[in-house]
């Protein structure tokens, strides 16, 4: 069972109440001090993908956050976003099949498809939704190098 | 939220001293505030961000979105950080190697383009 689960609507602002959160469970469960830095950002990081990707696409859908401090100090981040949409964020000309205009794919200079192409043909292979997990584990109690 | 910022010039150098949290929430402030430096005419700014307590992804595009602004003037813009933290973000990224940091702002100021 998660100690902790947060659920925000895709605001920015509540980016910065899931860091806080975080960064207080953290502490609490034991995490090193000098990790607590490290966790507020790339849990603001992951909550401002979940965010923006929320705002575009599924606004009217919370973002879920877990956090666990079972051994290990686990956080993590799940969106509803569509697979595959980040490709079309970094290059907003390419568009993939299916998804948007794929005049974009002819325009680039690579033969190489976006990184998230694959992401999108799994998101058109499975029936539970769309969505993305980003599963983050730091150590409790113990120093980082 | 916790943003805050204050402009002063020195020659023709303009000095933004930011503070605060810049994230996802905060960021657009500080790009407005590059855009009408950069619209008003001031090409060359340094960004003073000793008292930046937090900065994210969100906040490194709206400096390198000034950096792109001010290069279409043969401007430039300096970062002030002696923070390790906020470094360590930098190097991360690798913008380390694309902005000028400096250790004062009369460092900066006095930096030659």
């Amino acid at each position: 069972m998660p100690t902790v689960r947060l659920q925000i609507s895709p605001t920015a602002a509540h980016v910065r109440t899931a860091r806080l959160v975080a960064t207080a469970v953290a502490r609490r469960s034991g995490v090193a001090d000098s990790a607590l830095d490290e966790i507020r950002l790339a849990v603001g990081e992951a909550c401002s993908r979940a965010v923006s990707l929320h705002q575009e696409f599924a606004p009217d859908e919370l973002i879920t956050l877990l956090l666990e401090d079972e051994g290990k100090f686990v956080v993590t981040v799940c969106d509803k976003g569509p697979l595959g949409a980040e490709g079309r964020f970094s290059d907003p000309t390419a568009g993939f099949p299916g998804l948007g205009a794929p005049e974009g794919l002819f325009t680039g200079s690579s033969d190489r498809m976006p990184p998230g192409f694959g992401l999108a043909v799994i998101g058109g292979l499975v029936d539970d939704g769309p969505g993305t997990v980003v599963r983050m584990t730091w150590p409790l109690g113990a120093q980082l190098a | 939220m916790d943003l805050s910022m204050s402009t002063r010039t020195e020659g023709d150098r303009t000095i933004v001293a930011v503070g605060g949290e810049i994230d996802v929430y905060t960021a657009p402030k500080l790009r407005e505030q590059l855009i009408d430096l950069v619209g008003n005419g001031s090409y060359h700014i340094v960004v003073d961000l000793e008292g930046v307590e937090f900065l994210d992804s969100t906040g490194l595009g709206v400096l390198v979105g000034g950096l792109k602004r001010v290069r279409a003037h043969d401007g430039s813009l300096r970062l002030v950080c002696t923070q390790e933290r906020i470094l360590k973000i930098f190097r991360i990224t690798g913008l380390t190697k694309v902005f000028p940091i400096h250790a004062s702002v009369d460092e900066a100021v006095a930096a030659g383009d």
